[in-house]
C-alpha cells in the first residue's frame, strides 16, 4: 500500500509540470497589477472573488489538458481540423495581437521591478529580452522546464512579504467567503478585471501543447488532472496574498489607486526592506517567467494551426516562420517598453479588450471541440459536465464583454 | 502542358444542364480510390435541398467559369465508406509526405483537367501546402477565380505529388475501402519514420505501427523516445505488440518492456516466441542504469581454438547482425570470456588463421552491475566500439555497443 502512494506521488510529480507552470505564468505582471490595484482600493472585500475564479479556472484548464492527453494534438491543430484555415487565421492573428500587448507588458513589468532598485529599463529590458531569447532556443524541453518549475517557487515571496506586513488576518479570512456587492461602477470593474484577467486565451493553447509536448496520455491523465487542480487552487492562494499584502499596506492606511505594480512594491517600504524586496522580486520573476512562455506559447500555436514546420528541436533553417516570430514577438514586445512617451498603461487596457473578444470565441471552440466523440471517444464531457462548462462559458463570455465595454470607454475616452 | 485547377476553385464552380441553365453549386468532390486512383469519380452537388451526385462520366466540360453537363440524369448523395472526399476527408487534415519525410498540412489540392472519351475529368495531380495555398484558401469566395491566380503568382509554389502522399486513417475497416496502405512508409528509414509517428496523434500512432510490417515497426519503435514506446505498445493489440517485441534488437525490446506496468509487460512477454522471450527476460532483471541494463545478448562469440573460416561460416549464418557488427568475441569451454577480434582483421588474414592471434592486446570488459557512468568512461577511454560485459562467474553475458552509449549521452 505504501508502495503504491509513493508510486503515485512518484508519477505525479513526472507528470507535474504544463498545468502548475500555466497556472502559475497566470499571475503576471497584469494580473499582479489587477489583484494589487483590488487590495489597494477596496481592502480584503474583494477576496471573495478567488473562490470562483478558481472554479472557473479548474474547469477550462482541466479541459484543455483532458484535449491535450487524449488527442495528443494541439488546441489550434485541432480548430484547424475542425473549422477550417479561415477560421484559423483569424484566430491567430488576433492571438498574434494580443499576446504581443501582454508580452509588452510584462517586460514594462521587468522594467519597473527592477527601476525601484535604481536599475535603468534601457540596460533590464534588452538584457531580459536576450536572456529570455537564448533560454528557450539554447535550452532543451527538460532544462527549460525546470527553471520554470523553479521560478513557481519563487512566487512564495507574495506570501512571505505578505506576513511581513501583518495584515488583518480574521477579516481577510472572513471576506475570503463573504460576497459584497456594490452598485459602484469602479467596484463592479474591479470585480470584472480580476475575473477577466485570470483567463487569458493564450493559456489554454499553452496548457494544451505543453501536455502534448510532454507526452501525456490517456493512462496518465488522472495525475494531470489532480495537477491542474493543484496549479489553479496555488494560483488562487498567490493571488490571495497579493490582495492581502496591498490592503494591509495601503488601503489600511488610506485606500488610493494604483497603476502600475512597482506603485504596490514601493508603498510596501514602510513595513521594512524585506517585505518590499520580495514583492519586487516576485514581479520581476512573474513578469520575466510570463515573458518567456508568451512568446514561445504563441509561435507554437500560430506555427501548428497554420501547418509551419515548428519546434525548438529544429533548426532555423527548417523552421523559418517559427523562429521570426518567435524573435520578432520578444524584439517588438521589449522595444515598445523603451520607447519614450510610449502609452503603455493604454496598451495593457487594449490587450485586456482583445483578450476578452478572442476569449468566447476560443471557449466556445474547446466546448465544442470536446464533446465531439470521433476526437474524444469515451473522453468527451458528462451532461454535469457540459452543463458547468457552459454555464462558465456563458459567465466569463458575460464578464469580458462588460470588461470590454468597460475598458473600450477608457481606451477611447482617456 | 494540360491546364490545372484548384480545389479552391472547384468549390462553390457553377454546374449548368443541357439547355446552359444553372442548377447549383459544387459542394465537394470525392475520389474512389478502389475504382480509380487520382480521377475524380464524383462531385457533390449543393442545389435545391439535398446535395445531388455527378458522376465523372456525367461532365462534358469542366473550367474555372463552370461545369457544363452532358447527362442531367442526377441521383441524390448517399455517403458511402469508398469516398475519400476532398473538402471532408483532405482538406486541412496531416499527412504524411513520405519523400520529404514529415507531417504536412493540406491548405489546397491541385487537378489536372484530362481528356477521357472527349470529355473532361479532374485527375489529382498535387497535395499544397505552403503560403501560396494558404493564400488561394483565405482569399477563396472573396476575389474573382482569376484575381486570386494573378496575386499568388509571385509567391513560390509548395506541393507534394500525390504518388508521396499517404493519408493517415486510424479506422481499419475504411482503411481497406479506400485502398490505403502504408507501404511506402515500411520503406522510409526507421528514424524517419519514428520522428514522423512522434508528431502524429495516438490515434494515428496506432494505426500506423498495425499496419506496417512487423520487422518495420520493429525497427521504428527503438527510435521512438520511451514514454511513447510504452504508450504505443500499450494501445496495440497484445499479439501484435508481441510480434513487433519479437522482432526488435533484446536490449531495445528490454527497455521498452521496463517502461510497462508490469501486467501488461507480463501479457505481452507470454505471447512472445520462446527464444527472444528469455533473452529479453533475462535482460529485465538488471537495472536499467547497469552495464546488465544497457546490454544486448545479440553478438557472435566463438570457441577460442576457431579460425578465421570458421569465423566466417559463423557469420554466413547470422546475417541480420552483420549490419553493426565490429567485433568477434572468443570464449573457452566453460563460456567465460578469452578474447576479442575486430572484424577487420579478419580480412587481412588467411584462412587457416587461428583467431586468437588476432585478438586485441588489452581486453576491455564490464562486469554486469557496473554503473552506467563507469560504463561510458570506459568507452570515451579505451575507444572501444563494443564492450563485452561479463556475468558473476566471469561468463559473456552480453555486449554493449557504441550507438547505445551515444543515446545514453544524448539523454543527459
Amino acid at each position: 500500500m505504501l508502495k503504491r502512494i509513493r508510486l503515485h506521488i512518484a508519477v505525479f510529480f513526472t507528470v507535474i509540470g504544463p498545468g502548475f507552470i500555466t497556472a502559475m505564468v497566470d499571475n503576471d505582471a497584469g494580473g499582479i497589477l489587477t489583484y494589487s490595484q483590488a487590495g489597494a482600493r477596496y481592502g480584503y472585500l474583494p477576496l471573495w472573488t478567488l473562490l470562483p475564479i478558481a472554479i472557473l479556472l479548474v474547469v477550462t484548464q482541466e479541459m484543455n489538458s483532458r484535449m491535450g492527453a487524449v488527442t495528443g494534438k494541439g488546441l489550434s491543430d485541432l480548430i484547424r481540423e475542425e473549422f477550417g484555415l479561415r477560421v484559423t487565421f483569424l484566430v491567430m492573428a488576433v492571438l498574434v495581437v494580443t499576446n504581443l500587448t501582454n508580452i509588452m507588458a510584462n517586460f514594462a513589468g521587468v522594467a519597473g521591478s527592477l527601476e525601484l532598485f535604481s536599475v535603468s529599463r534601457y540596460i533590464s529590458v534588452p538584457i531580459a529580452a536576450a536572456a529570455v531569447w537564448l533560454l528557450v532556443v539554447k535550452g532543451t524541453y527538460r532544462s527549460v522546464e525546470k527553471i520554470f518549475l523553479g521560478a513557481c517557487v519563487v512566487y512564495a515571496a507574495y506570501v512571505i512579504s505578505a506576513l511581513l506586513i501583518e495584515p488583518n488576518w480574521r477579516e481577510a479570512a472572513m471576506a475570503s467567503v463573504q460576497p459584497v456587492l456594490m452598485l459602484d461602477t469602479a467596484y463592479i470593474a474591479m470585480v470584472i478585471g480580476m475575473v477577466g484577467t485570470s483567463i487569458a486565451p493564450w493559456m489554454q493553447f499553452y496548457l494544451q501543447a505543453a501536455v502534448v509536448e510532454k507526452g501525456i496520455t490517456e493512462r496518465d491523465y488522472a495525475e494531470s488532472r489532480i495537477e491542474v487542480i493543484v496549479g489553479c487552487i496555488t494560483m488562487t492562494v498567490i493571488a490571495f496574498f497579493i490582495v492581502v499584502a496591498c490592503a494591509g499596506a495601503i488601503w489600511a492606511h488610506g485606500p488610493r489607486d494604483i497603476h502600475e505594480p512597482a506603485t504596490a512594491a514601493q508603498a510596501l517600504r514602510p513595513f521594512g526592506k524585506y517585505a518590499f524586496v520580495l514583492f519586487s522580486a516576485g514581479l520581476f520573476n512573474a513578469s520575466l517567467f510570463a515573458a518567456s512562455i508568451q512568446p514561445l506559447s504563441t509561435a507554437y500555436s500560430v506555427c501548428e494551426g497554420l501547418g509551419f514546420e515548428s519546434g525548438v528541436n529544429k533548426r532555423f533553417g527548417e523552421a523559418p516562420i517559427f523562429y521570426w516570430l518567435f524573435t520578432l514577438l520578444i524584439a517588438i514586445g521589449a522595444g515598445l517598453v523603451l520607447i519614450p512617451g510610449f502609452p503603455l498603461v493604454r496598451m495593457i487596457l487594449l490587450s485586456q479588450v482583445l483578450n476578452g473578444i478572442l476569449l468566447p470565441v476560443i471557449l466556445i471552440f474547446m466546448v465544442r471541440l470536446i464533446n465531439k466523440t470521433e476526437l474524444m471517444g469515451r473522453w468527451t464531457n458528462s451532461r454535469f459536465y457540459n452543463t458547468v462548462a457552459w454555464t462558465a462559458v456563458v459567465v466569463m463570455i458575460g464578464l469580458t464583454l462588460a470588461l470590454v465595454s468597460i475598458n473600450l470607454r477608457d481606451v477611447l475616452g482617456k | 502542358m494540360a491546364e490545372l485547377l484548384y480545389f479552391t476553385e472547384l468549390l462553390d464552380l457553377r454546374v449548368y444542364d443541357l439547355k446552359g441553365r444553372r442548377i447549383g453549386r459544387i459542394a465537394d468532390a470525392a475520389l474512389v480510390p478502389l475504382i480509380h486512383p487520382v480521377r475524380v469519380d464524383r462531385y457533390l452537388m449543393g442545389g435545391g435541398w439535398t446535395w445531388l451526385n455527378i458522376r465523372y462520366d456525367q461532365i462534358r466540360s469542366i473550367s474555372r467559369d463552370g461545369i457544363q453537363l452532358r447527362d442531367e440524369v442526377l441521383t441524390p448523395h448517399h455517403d458511402d465508406e469508398y469516398m475519400l472526399r476532398i473538402a471532408r476527408d483532405l482538406l486541412d487534415q496531416q499527412i504524411i509526405d513520405v519523400n520529404g519525410r514529415k507531417v504536412v498540412r493540406v491548405n489546397d489540392v491541385t487537378f489536372e483537367i484530362r481528356k477521357e472519351n472527349g470529355c473532361d475529368v479532374l485527375a489529382v495531380l498535387e497535395v499544397d501546402i505552403g503560403l501560396r495555398s494558404m493564400l488561394r484558401r483565405l482569399l477563396q469566395g472573396l476575389l474573382p477565380r482569376g484575381w486570386i491566380r494573378r496575386l499568388q503568382t509571385p509567391i513560390v509554389p509548395n506541393s507534394i505529388r500525390w504518388e508521396f502522399c499517404n493519408i493517415v486513417e486510424p479506422d481499419p475497416q475504411r482503411r481497406l475501402r479506400l485502398n490505403i496502405s502504408n507501404e511506402k512508409l515500411e520503406r522510409l528509414h526507421p528514424a524517419d519514420l519514428a520522428d514522423i509517428v512522434e508528431e502524429l496523434g495516438p490515434e494515428e500512432r496506432e494505426a500506423i505501427f498495425e499496419t506496417i510490417d512487423s520487422e518495420a515497426a520493429a525497427d521504428a519503435l527503438s527510435e521512438v523516445e520511451p514514454k511513447m514506446q510504452a504508450s504505443i505498445l500499450e494501445s496495440l493489440e497484445t499479439e501484435k505488440a508481441a510480434e513487433i517485441v519479437d522482432e526488435m534488437a533484446p536490449d531495445e525490446a528490454a527497455d521498452a518492456l521496463g517502461e510497462l506496468e508490469a501486467e501488461t509487460s507480463e501479457e505481452i512477454l507470454e505471447e512472445m516466441q520462446a527464444e527472444p522471450k528469455t533473452e529479453v527476460e533475462e535482460l529485465l532483471e538488471f537495472a536499467e542504469d547497469t552495464a546488465g541494463g544497457m546490454m544486448t545478448t545479440e553478438y557472435v562469440a566463438l570457441r577460442d581454438s576457431a579460425t578465421v573460416a570458421d569465423a566466417v561460416e559463423a557469420l554466413q549464418g547470422n546475417e541480420d547482425l552483420l549490419e553493426s557488427l565490429n567485433t568477434l568475441f572468443l570464449i573457452d569451454a566453460e563460456g567465460r570470456l578469452a578474447g576479442a577480434v575486430p572484424l577487420g582483421r579478419l580480412f587481412v588474414a588467411a584462412g587457416a588463421t587461428a583467431l586468437r592471434e588476432l585478438a586485441t592486446e588489452t581486453l576491455i570488459q564490464a562486469p554486469v552491475d557496473e554503473k552506467q557512468d563507469r560504463v561510458t568512461e570506459l568507452f570515451d577511454k579505451y575507444n572501444v566500439l563494443t564492450l563485452p560485459v561479463l556475468d558473476e562467474e566471469g561468463k559473456l553475458a552480453g555486449v554493449i555497443t557504441a550507438d547505445d552509449i551515444i543515446s545514453v549521452l544524448r539523454q543527459k
